[in-house]
């Protein structure tokens, strides 16, 4: 009990000092917190993924199409529940900055295999009597506040000139990690479309998704269909939604792993700085010190009240941090829109950041406190300032 | 009349421990603050390298990227007969019309599939851009499978050196040259002939047309006739801004996370100097009362406290700076989200970035030293005389 | 000159603040000093004779009355004029001789001469007479550190007198000295007194120093009561 009281006393003697500190080390608890959220919401695709879920796209590169006929050959193969053709369209709402995915897609299958996009059943059906007819996420509504009956006007890239859809009905998220940042419609009305506009581009499919009846059979049946188009004009490369997903994130790995590294940097930052304090508190108190051994405490409790000072104070300053993480996060995220579709600070963040502040605590009070408890009492006593 | 500088550098050297924990808080925030740009700078030289000031590119329409754009045969063939568009030697005009594809190769050591542009060149692709130099091996013969590499594929991706055949589009390809593009985005992309990679992949229509103009100025002329003309639908740019187009997105999120970052850091480090300074003030307050005795005015006190936290952060610049200069041997390759195609550039510095990097440090030293040389003038002499 | 007043005081009061309460410390102090006189200024703790010399020091301000050394009226100089002042006529020697840790001896003593507009050279001459005459010539480059408590205060005074001040101000000069040091400094004080005409105020509480003294005023509870010359 009496040496908590010392502990908290010393650390309130310097109040400036400490509540510095402790600011100090909530910026940079909480950045870390942000950034290790950042890198989590990079590889969320991944993790939204189902594992009875395989894409299969061109072999070559997924900007390259299959053909649409390959679909019946897909949902012939043995193991293969559903199959929907989508595509990517890459159309620009108003302005480039305002970039939400886009989708074409084969509407009952489709959505049949991805149940965690919660459509009411009356706005789906309406959706399917609009040729036209679009389904947004809840997120992307809020964000450019779409409403049903709404028209959203898009400016075809991959697919040339001006495209007119209407809202028929907004989703929600079935699980905390459904996207719900994307917009859906009619693969019918893109392809109808570029029948008239450009025949020789019509028919063709950006991937088909497979739904396949037994998991344990996934990396069979992904092989199977492969088979079936070796050595084609068009030979395909079918992975599963997770391989799939990763694939991407794989490739704009370099980012990722700068900015794991800078949130690694604002931990030694702050180390510098909790270091500093602690050898200054330390050097002060030198007197103090050899005073205590010369009252008989063991070096081994004066080492213990510098690791409890710098451990509490650390212990403040991570708390607080991570306290601000959450609402500091949630403002991140909206005013992000919809580029982070999921941004959620996870149970592995905080109990890095925990990690870290014990960490940061320890080393900043090592040195100091080797030294006061090696200090000769004769020579600490003379000490000054 | 100034305090010696003397006085404040034997003050820094005196704690020693403190200060290179200050200003080694410090030179991570200008590490941070300087590789950011660095790169920034790396990506921007690397897309402006790729375009050549008299070149023009042309694309369809709102396609925005070469990847999804297409120029049909006629089209091309009335942007050819242009009379902006210059001739070479021999009356060959000096344009290419080109087909890009993106092809996935598996990365060397992870063997990570990875997006990389295929770009068929016509006749006059290497005369326009004059850039781009043989290291290794041959050009490729047209008419035939034969393709070049970049040199920064040919050191990441194992089936791209001289000698191997890479499969992609029912054919192979064999790989008889690497080339040097100087920097410029080609250094990540996979050359060969046009009609043979057309034919390979069923393409009708050309990815971009890119012309030499007779002389620069020819640009308005050739940009107005050719949007205006109702057949074509076409988008006509000046190559070079073409391409820092195409780095727009990924430029801005890397300068805009590096700032935000950059500032929020350095609120650490400057905090770190405040603590720092405030103690330097509370162990040298009968000093202080006693160069004001002596004569030394308020103004001089706080210059002394102020210079010396400002040369914190000169030692946390030159510092960081140093450790930033090392990354200009590490090269990044990512994705670019807007050619979706993988992009290889390295960390730049440049005496700009330095001097940035140097005020930026100074300014933490000049914004954490302010209140407690504040509070050094401040000090009564006589309270200050009497303190311990 | 000799006996041009140095110091005139006039009705002087002062005052602090301490805890909402106004404690009087001087009240109605009139005093002259002349030229070339070594006062010794005694009294109990808390008498006030610390606040008189830093008044006349120039390094507090009255609350009242008039307080004219060196022929200026210093109660009415701004801040910065005061310091102006302080480095033209006063030197200072302290109980704890107050030298800065970073610089060694001849930096210490050259400090005041940086706030005049003497070159490199002239200031090197002259901290070279300074050291010389406290018989420290050959301890210029030793930090504080590594002299002696005697040593430092001589150091203390080389640096009060390097400007050639009109007046020297010391506050317990051997109140951290042991009696051989203490010795010492007080006849380098009758030397600069005597040889060289220095006018010097001292604050002390110990009769052997106050007996140095050509003269010797006595404060109690803010008042002057006998003096003795």
């Amino acid at each position: 009990m009496h040496f908590l009281k010392l502990v908290l006393r010393n650390a309130l003697r310097h109040r400036l000092r400490t509540a510095l500190t402790v600011l100090g080390l909530v910026v940079a608890f909480l950045s870390f917190g942000l950034l290790q959220t950042i890198v989590a919401a990079w590889y969320h695709g991944a993790e939204a993924a189902a594992p009875n879920r395989l894409i299969t796209r061109n072999a070559v590169s997924l900007t390259i199409p299959l053909p649409l006929h390959y679909r019946e050959k897909v949902r012939a193969v043995d193991g293969v529940k559903a199959v929907a053709v989508a595509n990517w369209f890459a159309g620009v709402y108003q302005d480039p900055k305002n970039f939400f995915p886009q989708f074409a897609v084969e509407p009952v299958p489709y959505f049949s295999m991805y149940p965690e996009y919660r459509v009411p059943e009356e706005a789906f059906r309406a959706f399917l009597r609009d040729r036209k007819g679009a389904i947004v996420g809840r997120k992307l509504a809020d964000t450019y506040g779409f409403k049903v009956g709404d028209a959203v006007p898009l400016k075809g890239t991959i697919f040339p000139g001006n495209w007119e859809f209407v809202v028929r009905g907004i989703y929600d998220a079935g699980e905390a990690k459904t996207d719900t940042s994307l917009f859906f419609f009619h693969w019918d009305y893109l392809n109808e479309t570029m029948k008239q506009r450009q025949p020789l581009r019509a028919n063709q499919v950006g991937i088909f998704v497979v739904e396949v009846s037994d998991v344990e059979r996934a990396a069979a049946v992904s092989q199977e269909i492969d088979k079936q188009f070796k050595n084609s004009i068009a030979e395909t490369l079918t992975e599963t939604e997770q391989a799939f997903q990763i694939g991407f994130v794989k490739q704009t790995e370099a980012i990722v792993i700068a900015i794991r590294v800078v949130s690694f940097v604002v931990i030694f930052i702050i180390l510098a700085v909790m270091a500093n304090t602690m050898a200054m508190t330390a050097r002060e108190r030198f007197r103090e010190y050899a005073t205590l051994k010369a009252l008989g405490f063991a070096p081994r409790y004066v080492a213990a009240l510098i690791f409890g000072e710098s451990l509490a104070i650390t212990a403040v300053g991570c708390a607080i941090g991570i306290g601000l993480t959450f609402p500091v996060g949630g403002w991140f995220a909206s005013q992000m829109g919809t580029l982070f579709p999921v941004f959620e600070v996870s149970e592995n963040t905080v109990a890095l950041q925990i990690a870290c502040a014990v960490a940061v605590g320890a080393i900043a009070a090592a040195l100091p406190a080797r030294r006061a408890a090696r200090v000769r009492i004769a020579e600490g006593l003379r000490a000054i300032g | 009349m100034a305090l010696p500088i003397r006085y404040t550098l034997r003050n820094l050297w005196t704690r020693k421990l403190t200060t290179a924990l200050t200003a080694g808080g410090m030179a991570l925030v200008v590490f941070v603050f300087a590789a950011v740009q660095m790169l920034d700078t790396g990506l921007r030289a690397t897309l402006v390298a790729t375009g050549q000031p008299d070149n023009v590119l042309i694309t369809r329409r709102g396609a925005g990227a070469e990847i999804s754009s297409g120029v049909d045969r006629s089209q091309a063939s009335i942007v050819e007969s242009q009379p902006e568009i210059a001739s070479g030697a021999g009356g060959t005009r000096m344009i290419s019309k080109e087909a890009v594809i993106l092809i996935t190769l598996p990365k060397r050591g992870t063997g990570q599939a990875t997006n990389v542009t295929t770009r068929g060149i016509g006749e006059a692709g290497l005369m326009l851009r004059p850039q781009v130099q043989l290291v290794q091996g041959r050009a490729f013969e047209r008419g035939s499978t034969e393709v070049v590499v970049g040199k920064s594929l040919a050191t990441r991706f194992e089936s791209a050196t001289v000698g191997s055949v890479l499969r992609f589009g029912g054919r192979e390809w064999r790989v008889v040259g690497i080339f040097d593009s100087g920097g410029a985005a080609f250094d990540s992309e996979v050359w060969g002939d046009n009609d043979q990679l057309m034919q390979a992949f069923r393409r009708q229509a050309y990815s971009s047309v890119i012309g030499r103009l007779v002389d620069a100025n020819a640009y308005t002329d050739l940009k107005t006739r050719l949007e205006g003309d109702p057949r074509l639908t076409l988008d006509v740019k000046r190559e070079r801004v073409f391409y820092e187009e195409q780095s727009q997105a990924l430029s801005k999120f890397i300068s805009y996370l590096g700032l935000t970052l950059s500032i929020i850091f350095s609120i650490g480090a400057m905090i770190g100097a405040m603590i720092t300074m405030y103690a330097a003030v509370a162990n040298r307050v009968r000093e202080i009362g006693t160069l004001r005795a002596l004569g030394f005015r308020r103004r001089a006190v706080l210059m002394a406290f102020l210079f010396e936290s400002v040369l914190l952060g000169a030692v946390g610049g030159a510092v960081g700076i140093a450790l930033a200069s090392f990354m200009q041997l590490v090269q990044i390759s990512t994705l670019n989200w807007q050619s979706f195609a993988e992009l290889a550039f390295s960390f730049a510095l440049t005496p700009k970035i330095a001097v940035l990097s140097f005020c930026f440090a100074i300014v933490m030293g000049i914004v954490g030293g302010f209140l407690p040389a504040v509070r050094a003038a401040r000090l009564k002499i006589v309270d200050a005389l009497r303190a311990a | 000159m000799r006996d041009q007043r140095i110091v005139e005081i006039r009705n002087l009061s002062k005052s602090y603040q301490r805890g909402g309460q106004i404690v009087p410390v001087l009240s109605d102090i009139t005093l002259d000093i002349a030229s070339g006189e070594f006062v010794a200024l005694m009294g109990p703790s808390g008498s006030g004779k610390s606040t008189l010399l830093n008044l006349i020091a120039g390094i507090d301000k009255p609350d009242g009355g008039m307080l004219r050394v060196a022929g200026i009226d210093i109660a009415e100089l701004s801040e910065s004029e005061l310091a102006d002042w302080r480095a033209e006529h006063v030197g200072f020697i302290f109980q704890f001789y107050n030298l800065m840790p970073v610089l060694t001896a001849f930096e210490n003593v050259e400090l005041p001469l940086l706030l005049t507009r003497l070159t490199s050279g002239e200031r090197k001459s002259h901290v070279e007479t300074a050291l010389a005459m406290v018989s420290l010539s050959d301890r210029m480059e030793h930090y504080p550190s590594e002299l002696s408590g005697g040593q430092q205060q001589r150091v203390a005074i080389a640096r009060a007198i390097i400007t050639d001040p009109t007046i020297l101000v010391a506050d317990e000069p051997t109140g951290d000295l042991d009696r051989a040091s203490a010795e010492d400094i007080l006849n380098l004080m009758d030397r600069l007194n005597a040889e060289l005409g220095k006018t010097i105020i001292m604050v002390t509480h110990d009769p052997n120093a106050a007996r140095r003294a050509r003269s010797l005023r006595h404060l109690e509870k803010g008042v002057l009561t006998a003096d003795r010359s």
